[in-house]
């Protein structure tokens, strides 16, 4: 086990999948001889050379475009959106082909590339550096989506994306790029897609997050410890998504608070939301409830921390269900 | 064969071969409008009628090996590369027994093991994943070659100069085959294009072009090979502008209410390729009604083939989404 920030952690998943796999490949806006903005793929140009590791211009459209011929003929390309909103012209691409392709093709075509990307606010960027775009991905059919919150997790699900033969989108929480330590394992380490994980058992109260929320998540299960027990789970993955933990996670307290960074409004949490009212009624005690970002366009610096939602938030509502 | 026809003029046969082709192309999609106005076939459907050269002169000249994406005017392209017209029609009435097994219809005709790497319902679409197609072929110092057909429209698109230029600076094999029909869907060149060579969008990307006549078959077949000769040898990418008409509406059922119906009738009569081809070779009234005979028997067997298909079932959609 070596300690990692989380950064460090992507950049070690890089250096052992593609030593492990000649047709894994990076692409991507500074990634090769600046060793990308974040430094996740520092040191894979000199390593593997520029033909796996390929500075890309300034085009996402064409760099995702490019990745969907690569796997036409056999590669498995890595792409790096420089940050979560710079991947919206891709989106194209994405939807339109990639999700697509092996349906339309009766399976006859596979896609196994992954987008990666930096996401998230906290961090006092501008707009459009702040983004938690996940929804957009998750909706797309044939696409799936994991979000790690830890440096271990961060080098496995990356991983477990690389070698997995449907197109991942990996959405890193650049919050906690290097703010974030951790044990990480040595050499090959897969996190199996679809697993979520409990962070910490409880009996009261049930919080479900993902990528820099689950961190946020353990910060209010400590602000409530003399009160009550807090169960807090890391969704992970998702899509797909691990419905029998939520469900499990959800039955043991019967009160359930979703944490999303996001907009509101038909974001990720609503699913969940909508899945536990479906099938988990006779196990709740209370309504779930949502802890969320608003509507709004991500807040510069001066007003972004009344956007995030934060520990009082979580609390609150947290108490709000166990008063219900 | 080929050595004699690079030096001297393409055979008789070989040019026979080029107007039978051409013909199926045109008996079929006739065919599709026929059967789409007596209510067969569903959706939205649009032929290439009067573009035929371009696609046949195009995938006449391709290697094994090479590949190509298509547009949503792909018929043509599909069958010139070779597909069999049933698995062509059995698409378009989305049955499994269909090129693409019924998941794609007329926009989105497959034929992997011909390198028919997909035709696209949106404008602009297959031109990345060419350039993508073609980086890997250099990357593995393969000799094969990436092709794109796309419409004089689709240069207005971003995917086209990202494709292009991304292309070039790479110096991949691809070659990118602008059919300029003059119109994108309803509206014509001068409202939708600044400039009227397309070849200078190539040139501001310092790419080699090449300019033909895209109802001349022999032409376009002579000027493909050029380019796909030069992106094999490693010189890069070539910007293939092939000038043509098409003959019908943007969709089958498009009344044409933009187009200027006298000059409309002479284009018709003076810029059909099956005709020129068919002057060229001198071929005679009987030669022609019997290979016309040919294909319409093709043709029809392909209706007959594609209604006795196998209809997909509600929970086939749910397949192959995910490995």
């Amino acid at each position: 086990m070596a300690e990692l920030t989380l950064v460090e952690a992507i950049n070690d998943a890089f250096h052992v999948e593609l030593e492990r796999d000649p047709d894994v490949m990076v692409m991507g806006e500074d990634v090769g001889r600046a060793g990308g903005v974040f430094r996740a793929t520092a040191g894979l140009r000199d390593r593997f050379g520029p033909d796996r590791c390929v500075d890309t211009p300034l085009a996402e459209a064409g760099i995702l475009g490019s990745a969907v011929g690569l796997c036409m003929a056999g590669w498995r390309p890595v792409c790096e959106m420089q940050y979560d909103a710079f991947s919206y012209p891709c989106l194209d691409q994405l939807i339109t082909h990639v999700g697509r392709y092996r349906w339309r093709t009766g399976g006859a075509m596979e896609f196994p590339l992954v987008v990666r990307m930096p996401y998230g606010g906290g961090v006092r960027a501008p707009e459009l550096h702040d983004d938690s775009p996940e929804a957009y991905y998750v909706h797309t059919p044939g696409v799936k989506v994991a979000i790690p919150s830890t440096p271990a997790d961060a080098k496995g699900l990356l991983a477990a994306a690389i070698r997995d033969p449907d197109p991942v989108v990996v959405l890193e929480p650049k919050l906690h790029y290097r703010t974030l330590r951790g044990e990480v394992p040595e050499g090959e380490h897969v996190v199996p897609l679809g697993e979520a994980r409990t962070v910490r058992e409880g009996t009261d109260v049930t919080l479900v997050a993902y990528g820099a929320m689950v961190p946020l998540a353990e910060a209010a299960a400590d602000a409530l410890d003399d009160e009550v027990s807090t169960e807090v789970l890391d969704i992970r993955t998702l899509k797909p998504l691990d419905e029998a933990a939520l469900l499990a996670a959800a039955a043991k307290t019967g009160r359930v608070v979703i944490i999303q960074e996001a907009p509101r409004t038909a974001g990720y949490g609503a699913e969940l939301a909508a899945i536990l009212a479906e099938k988990a009624m006779l196990d709740l005690r209370a309504p779930v409830v949502r802890v969320t970002g608003y509507d709004v366009p991500y807040p510069y610096w001066q007003i972004e921390d009344a956007y995030m939602p934060s520990v009082e938030r979580v609390v609150d509502a947290a108490r709000r269900l166990l008063e219900f | 064969m080929a050595k004699v026809e690079r030096k001297g003029t393409l055979s008789e046969e070989r040019l026979r071969t080029f107007l039978r082709e051409m013909l199926l192309i045109r008996r079929f999609e006739e065919k599709v409008e026929e059967r789409f106005r007596a209510g067969e076939l569903p959706g939205f459907l649009h032929v290439a009628i009067g573009q035929e050269a371009v696609a046949v002169g195009v995938c006449q000249a391709l290697d094994d090996g090479d590949v190509f994406a298509s547009t949503h005017r792909a018929h043509g392209h599909t069958l010139a590369r070779g597909t069999h017209p049933n698995a062509v029609m059995a698409e378009l009435y989305g049955k499994l027994e269909g090129c693409s097994h019924g998941y794609g219809g007329s926009m989105h005709l497959y034929d992997i093991e011909r390198g028919n790497l997909g035709a696209n319902a949106v404008v602009g679409g297959g031109l990345p994943a060419i350039t993508g197609a073609a980086l890997a072929f250099k990357l593995r110092g393969e000799p094969r070659v990436a092709l794109a057909f796309f419409g004089d429209g689709a240069t207005n698109i971003g995917t086209f100069h990202e494709s292009l230029n991304l292309a070039q600076l790479w110096q991949v094999p691809a070659v990118f085959v602008c059919e300029n029909n003059h119109w994108a869907e309803s509206t014509p060149a001068h409202q939708q294009l600044p400039i009227e060579d397309l070849t200078k969008r190539a040139a501001a990307f310092g790419m080699h072009s090449i300019t033909v006549d895209g109802q001349d078959v022999e032409a376009v077949y002579r000027a493909a090979g050029r380019a796909l000769k030069h992106a094999r040898d490693g010189k890069g990418p070539v910007f293939l502008l092939a000038n043509t008409y098409r003959l019908v509406g943007h969709y089958v059922g498009d009344p044409q209410v933009y187009r200027d119906k006298e000059e409309f009738r002479e284009t018709r009569e003076t810029q059909d390729p099956i005709d020129h081809l068919r002057d060229k070779l001198g071929v005679s009234e009987a030669e022609f009604e019997e290979l016309d005979r040919e294909v319409h028997e093709l043709v029809e067997a392909s209706v007959e083939f594609a209604k006795a298909g196998t209809d997909p079932k509600p929970e086939d959609a749910l397949k192959n989404v995910y490995a």
